[in-house]
């Protein structure tokens, strides 16, 4: 074993600060809120005396005290996200206008670049069928796994075997996947499960992540591999939570299973449904590791946030990274009105 | 384990088993196919996971000629690629030991900070009346929807050059080196996870009962010991709810890691390793399936532990809206 602790040391160190000053911060501040009003409220203590006193009319209880609280409870996260995210995001969408070292303004070069472009183009076509497919399809397994595996045997067990992909990072999926995904030539065995597959049904192993655009359909089977747990535990609850009278009602009726599945549970679960769809499409717009750990958007297979990693962070192209995360932002948006919408007509219907 | 289900229980759900309506579904789409269906899926979920596994068990020589499956043949059981990977000294090696603390280093401060600062704003939004309440809640969840690529360039230059607005520095630039960089790494985290946390923790906090609250304002106590005494104990599994998936979050990330933290393996967490072995040896999978693991097995234990908290955070912070 040479591994030597001494080395970590710093480290360790570090960690340490950061755990005295999180304390310091916070516990003085509450600290500081507690002793700051003991001494509002001994000075209204005397002016309620000095007031009792002479018969004035005694002091209200003051609203400022109201206002100093909300500050100092709001201030740490407001300031922060002032610093880390409201400036940066306004600084992002000047940058956009600008050249690739941020020094002149290019007006809407940036924009029209990636409309012109070729492999940009190609970048906003995949991301479209990232968001597309992910979604509809994590879902609808989601949803099968929790009808299938609702009040089975087990279902504890069988549940945590779809949920577990959520605790492995994108990174660690990847890898996995690629395992999955590996290429031996044809006159060695092969080592990755795909193609034994391919071979064992007769057919030639290939080098499944080095051709467009089977590729990007490979790499969104690792997207939906993390996200149809999610979708399966949340609507696996909203199924729990139709009301058993409904059901039973319907069935006094003599409707069919399928019928059942379609007018029943369907509807029940819509809102749940809605928020998992919305939900999964926000995280693939943003997916970035998966592609980068796979193929490094190499063989036509980038998407937009790693297209913006590479701009930004490797050629230096502040102005174009920029403008593709605005773009990235713009799409989120018509996703989000979309559910507010929804919400709003459920509670009008609620 | 699995062979010694109670006939009780079993019963019981047999009975209760037609009262929704998934079950009938399930009960009527002929029994044989739905548990078809339902092992297909879980296995189809399962067996990549449980490959790697096997195969950072193997020998070099046997995971890179032969599948994993192979070994239940021929079983050839080693630890070296741990060994290696762990604690190895070559470039190539990994060195996961070094990273595996980085990613210890980044993940603490980064899930305790927001927890704390979220709390308190989301005390603030639920409790105290103040002007413009209803507005900085609005504000601080719809910033829930900027990706966080929108923020990575300026706030980088953040770090190296300071803030300043019309001439006065409202932050000074950060200058940092060496294990200083973490410092970084935890701010970036904190700022990106603040408006989720707030809506999630408003969520709870919010919908303690106001007699409570109204009953301890009677009696004196003042918001901060309101909030210590009576609002934290209270919402103690949504703060472990958000810590999880905090911790999920920071742990897996590689975007913030990559930017913030740098490459070196002075302050790098897993994943940016991991990523890196994976692009530059991606046929050294002796490395990288056990490599995999290692970054794997701490959010495993975290999540199977907890697994209760998390589920519940993840219905709170999705369905209720």
């Amino acid at each position: 074993m040479n591994f030597d602790f001494a080395e970590q040391s710093p480290k360790l160190m570090m960690l340490l600060w950061g755990l005295v000053a999180f304390a310091v911060v916070v516990g003085g501040l509450l600290v500081l809120l507690d002793a700051v009003p003991s001494y509002f409220a001994r000075r209204r203590e005397a002016q309620f005396a000095a007031a009792t006193a002479s018969g004035a009319p005694l002091p209200g209880r003051s609203k400022p005290r109201e206002g100093m609280f909300a500050t100092f409870f709001l201030l740490p996260t407001v300031l922060l996200l002032m610093i880390g995210l409201v400036v940066p995001a306004i600084r992002t969408t000047l940058l956009s206008f600008m050249d690739g070292g941020s020094q002149n303004w290019v007006g809407l070069d940036n924009y029209r670049w990636m409309f012109a472009e070729d492999s940009i183009v190609r970048v906003l076509v995949n991301t479209l069928v990232w968001v597309t497919l992910v979604p509809l399809v994590a879902t609808s397994i989601g949803l099968i796994y929790a009808v299938l595996v609702d009040k089975a045997r087990l279902e504890v067990v069988a549940k945590s075997l779809i949920f577990m992909p959520m605790a492995i990072s994108f990174v660690g999926a990847s890898i996995i996947w690629k395992f999955v995904y590996a290429y031996r030539g044809e006159d060695q065995e092969q080592i990755g499960l795909l193609n034994q597959i391919v071979v064992s049904l007769g057919g030639e192993p290939r080098q499944w992540l080095l051709d467009s655009p089977l590729n990007t359909l490979l790499l969104i089977v690792i997207m939906v591999w993390i996200q149809a747990g999610f979708a399966m535990v949340v609507l696996s609850a909203a199924i729990k939570a139709i009301p058993a009278d409904i059901v039973e009602a319907a069935r006094l009726d003599g409707v069919t299973p399928w019928q059942m599945f379609w007018q029943i549970t369907l509807p029940s679960i819509r809102p749940a449904l809605i928020v998992v769809v919305v939900t999964i499409s926000i995280a693939t717009l943003k997916v970035f590791d998966i592609v980068r750990t796979s193929t490094n958007g190499n063989y036509d297979t980038s998407v937009i946030a790693n297209e913006m990693y590479n701009q930004a962070f490797r050629y230096g192209q502040n102005g174009q990274g920029s403008a593709l995360a605005v773009f990235l932002f713009i799409l989120v948006i018509p996703i989000v009105i979309f559910q507010i919408r929804n919400l709003r007509q459920q509670r009008r219907e609620g | 384990m699995t062979t010694t289900t109670p006939p009780v229980a079993t019963g019981a759900q047999d009975t209760s088993g037609g009262s929704t309506a998934a079950a009938r579904v399930r009960k009527r789409l002929s029994t044989h196919t739905a548990t078809m269906v339902a092992i297909v899926i879980a296995v189809v979920w399962t067996i990549p996971t449980f490959g790697l596994f096997i195969s950072s068990l193997r020998p070099e020589a046997q995971i890179k000629t032969t599948g994993w499956w192979n070994f239940f043949r021929d079983p050839e059981f080693t630890l070296q690629n741990y060994q290696d990977v762990l604690f190895g000294q070559s470039a190539s090696s990994g060195q996961l030991a070094s990273y595996f603390i980085n990613s210890l280093v980044i993940t603490l401060p980064s899930v305790l900070f927001p927890l704390a600062f979220a709390a308190m704003a989301a005390y603030a939004l639920a409790w105290i009346n103040f002007r413009g309440r209803d507005w900085v809640y609005i504000a601080i969840f719809a910033l829930q929807i900027v990706p966080l690529q929108m923020a990575l360039v300026p706030l980088l230059s953040f770090f190296s050059r300071g803030v300043s607005l019309g001439g006065v520095t409202l932050m000074p630039a950060w200058n940092l080196d060496g294990a200083q960089n973490f410092a970084q790494v935890w701010f970036a985290h904190t700022c990106f996870a603040l408006p989720f946390a707030v809506y999630l923790l408003h969520n709870f906090i919010s919908q303690l009962p106001k007699d409570l609250m109204e009953a301890a304002r009677v009696d004196g106590a003042t918001h901060p010991k309101i909030f210590r005494t009576i609002v934290l104990p209270l919402v103690a599994p949504a703060l472990a709810a958000f810590g999880i998936f905090q911790f999920l979050w920071v742990w897996n990330d590689l975007l913030v890691g990559l930017i913030f933290a740098g490459g070196s393996e002075v302050t790098a967490p897993l994943t940016v390793r991991l990523a890196e072995l994976a692009g530059t040896r991606g046929n050294e999978w002796q490395r990288l399936t056990a490599g995999a693991f290692v970054s794997i097995v701490v959010p495993l234990i975290v999540f199977l532990s907890l697994q209760r908290y998390f589920v519940r955070g993840l219905l709170a912070g999705s369905v209720k809206g």
